[in-house]
């Protein structure tokens, strides 16, 4: 799920020298206006409010918000100021998390050798027969979408009766495993393939650390920018466990399935995920800040509207591939609002809220994304070409959902189009532009 | 020694268009946004490409013999008229773009053609040049020999043909980057020409291409072809330099250092 907040008076540069023209700041007045007269109304509409992703039809601070002829509002206007930056904002971290996917894969063999599956995918696809494959990879499919509802529909539960200790404890359990577990047979994997000695103690000291430090900055305070690389980091290893431990038809089949389930449980007025969102909405509370990749801080300063946790301007709902690390308790935790620098020098008593807002991304999508890029590298028969188009139609799919965003405003499954996009390239590329290119290559001709 | 071709191919054929994104891309978020939508284009239109290329293979039933060297010669050919024409619905898209955001924000600017030109460019270029040499290059990371039907590297070494390997990479390596040049050329041309309804230039553009990739035909006369490509690049190249405004007089200011007035891109004051 997608979702974002406003930035808003950034000064910035006009220069006249580039053919691309930058727009001044408004009035900081405006952005006043704008801004009270959301906090004054819904929460609800507070994040679409003042952001806006902005696409193709935009230099960097307009956004076409997709009705044109209609009159823009104060609203308006300000959304159209921060649209490029944010696509960007989101490109980054997906580029890091797919580039650091694909060098493990290519280079460490662990990750592509077959070694058992998971019990959620207990049919095994090493039959003869391509229908009996399909079958199988069908029912795994199946199994593993149920357990997922499943899961989903359980933290439904919990956080609707205020288990919120469980969740928690949930949440700090699968971040310990991924922080620490996963990473020691990472490393180890490393090490074994460039043939690095590493002694015990050593090895130990790293993991700790590394560990400690993420736990740290994931669930309590932290540098945004390590939080955003840990964050990066253990959707890599998701996405690398799943890569490994997955079959392959049933990887493609799930892939397929799992963005269909995002797009009925973000949009369905009775879909787990829009409860979730509306439960936390109602009680004017972040639903988890957790699981999310936020490419933002906040800071707010002399706000007496704020509760003390300052999220009741900056309601966010939550991507719905949280539940599905939460399902295999495989997710982390974030807190990218809890950390909060007092702005020095502003002034006192005035309800001014300055915030540096940004775009939130479900870390399930980054995992999602990884996933389906990791698998091209791994079963592209070496082939680059593959994987490089499924990047391209991953970014393609993310900046067409920004733009959706942009236009209906509201909470968006970040997982369909990009998905859809990158399960056609990655099965047209494999199968009818990697013929053409060997033979053009072979005979050294250029299109 | 294959680290250091590796490194030195990679350079030679990517390192202009990396810094072209480096110094003129990479700051601005939009232009990054439209740059992958361009080698999107680029992509799809490879995609219909090899979408024609099987079904000519597969109408003729995949006979061996000199009717499927003909076949790939069309499949290029149309392969080039495919990607001019995804230029052209590109350029379609951005004029949209441009015309919606002036309606809604007369006061503000949009981004003008030309750069989009250039932007579109570069695109094409990039993706072009990387689906064209990354496999060799990756190739070139392994055992040392490009054994694109897995002969051993002692058979190479006994039969002479290393030299061949060597050339061959080479010869890629520098189409590769005469491609994306021409790329970034072409589209600046294109653009312009269709704004200014000169179809003219299109038509040259469409020649070009079509030039340049029937050029690639006559290997293994790398020298022929190659320099014939750098000599259309250069004219190319200067046309595009005189269709995007710049001339001869600002062209010795830049040199000069003179050119307060004319930096298109300001990177320190002078």
């Amino acid at each position: 799920m997608l979702t974002f907040m406003a930035s808003d008076s950034e000064e910035e540069v006009c220069d006249e020298r580039t053919s691309l023209m930058s727009a001044e700041s408004p009035p900081p007045r405006c952005c006043q206006e704008a801004r009270q007269g959301l906090e004054d109304g819904e929460n609800a509409a507070q994040w679409r409010s003042q952001d806006s992703e902005e696409d193709l039809d935009d230099a960097d601070r307009y956004v076409c918000s997709g009705v044109p002829g209609q009159p823009l509002g104060l609203e308006e206007e300000l959304t159209l100021k921060y649209g490029a930056k944010h696509v960007i904002m989101l490109f980054v971290p997906v580029t890091l998390c797919m580039i650091v996917v694909v060098a493990t894969i290519k280079s460490v063999r662990f990750y592509t050798e077959k070694n058992g599956q998971l019990i959620y995918t207990p049919f095994t696809e090493d039959t003869p027969s391509v229908g009996q494959r399909l079958l199988n990879s069908v029912l795994n499919t199946l199994i593993m979408i149920s357990v997922i509802v499943a899961m989903t529909i359980f933290l439904v539960v919990l956080y609707k009766y205020r288990c919120y200790k469980f969740i928690h404890g949930w949440l700090i359990m699968s971040s310990l495993m991924l922080l620490f577990l996963f990473t020691y047979i990472y490393l180890g994997e490393v090490l074994k393939t460039y043939n690095v000695a590493m002694d015990y103690p050593t090895l130990f000291l790293t993991v700790w650390n590394f560990g400690a430090v993420g736990m740290v900055c994931i669930h309590w305070k932290g540098p945004l920018v390590l939080q955003q690389a840990y964050l990066i980091m253990i959707s890599a290893l998701m996405a690398l466990v799943f890569i490994k431990y997955l079959p392959e038809w049933s990887a493609w089949v799930i892939l397929g399935a799992i963005s269909v389930y995002d797009l009925v449980a973000v949009l369905c007025p009775k879909g787990p995920l829009r409860m979730l969102v509306e439960t936390a909405q109602e009680r004017n509370e972040p639903i988890f800040p957790a699981l999310i990749y936020s490419s933002a801080m906040v800071w707010t300063v002399g706000m007496a509207k704020l509760d003390p946790s300052s999220q009741g301007a900056l309601q966010l709902p939550y991507d719905p591939e949280m539940e599905e690390d939460s399902y295999d308790s495989f997710g982390e935790p974030s807190y990218p609002e809890v950390f909060e620098p007092p702005l020095p020098g502003s002034p006192e008593g005035e309800l001014e809220e300055e915030e540096e807002r940004g775009v939130k991304l479900g870390l399930g999508d980054f995992i999602f994304y990884s996933v389906l890029v990791g698998k091209a590298a791994a079963t592209g028969s070496g082939d680059w070409n593959t994987t490089l188009a499924c990047f391209v139609a991953i970014l393609i799919g993310l900046c067409l959902t920004l733009l959706l965003l942009a236009v209906f405003k509201k909470a968006l499954p970040a997982l369909p189009i990009s998905i859809t996009f990158g399960l056609i390239f990655y099965f047209s590329t494999d199968n009818l532009v990697r013929p053409f290119m060997d033979t053009l290559a072979s005979h050294q001709l250029y299109i | 020694m294959t680290a250091a071709v590796f490194f030195g191919c990679a350079f030679i054929a990517f390192g202009p268009a990396l810094a072209l994104y480096i110094f003129t891309i990479a700051t601005e978020p939009l232009r990054v946004i439209f740059l992958i939508i361009g080698a999107f284009f680029w992509l799809v239109s490879l995609l219909f490409s090899s979408l024609f290329w099987f079904m000519a293979r597969t109408i003729t039933d995949n006979k061996d013999g000199p009717i499927q060297k003909y076949l790939l010669i069309l499949g290029v050919l149309v392969s080039v008229l495919i990607q001019e024409m995804f230029r052209f619905m590109y350029y379609k898209l951005l004029k949209k773009a441009s015309e919606g955001l002036k309606s809604i924000n007369p006061d503000e600017t949009a981004p003008s053609m030309r750069l989009l030109a250039y932007v579109s460019g570069l695109g094409f270029g990039i993706m072009s040049g990387v689906f064209a040499f990354v496999n060799t290059l990756s190739d070139s990371l392994g055992p040392g020999t490009v054994g694109i039907h897995g002969d051993s590297p002692q058979f190479f070494l006994n039969s002479g043909a290393y030299p061949l390997i060597e050339k061959t990479r080479l010869n890629k390596t520098f189409m590769t980057l005469v491609i994306i040049l021409l790329h970034v050329f072409w589209g600046i041309i294109f653009f312009d020409g269709c704004e200014k309804k000169k179809w003219s230039a299109l038509l040259v553009v469409l020649l070009t291409h079509l030039l340049v990739s029937a050029l690639t035909f006559i290997s293994p006369h790398y020298g022929i072809n190659l320099v014939s490509t750098y000599i259309i690049m250069v004219l190319m190249g200067i046309w595009a330099f005189f269709v995007a405004g710049g001339s001869c007089r600002s062209l010795k200011f830049c040199l000069l250092c003179q050119d307060k007035d004319f930096l298109l891109f300001n990177q320190r004051s002078r």
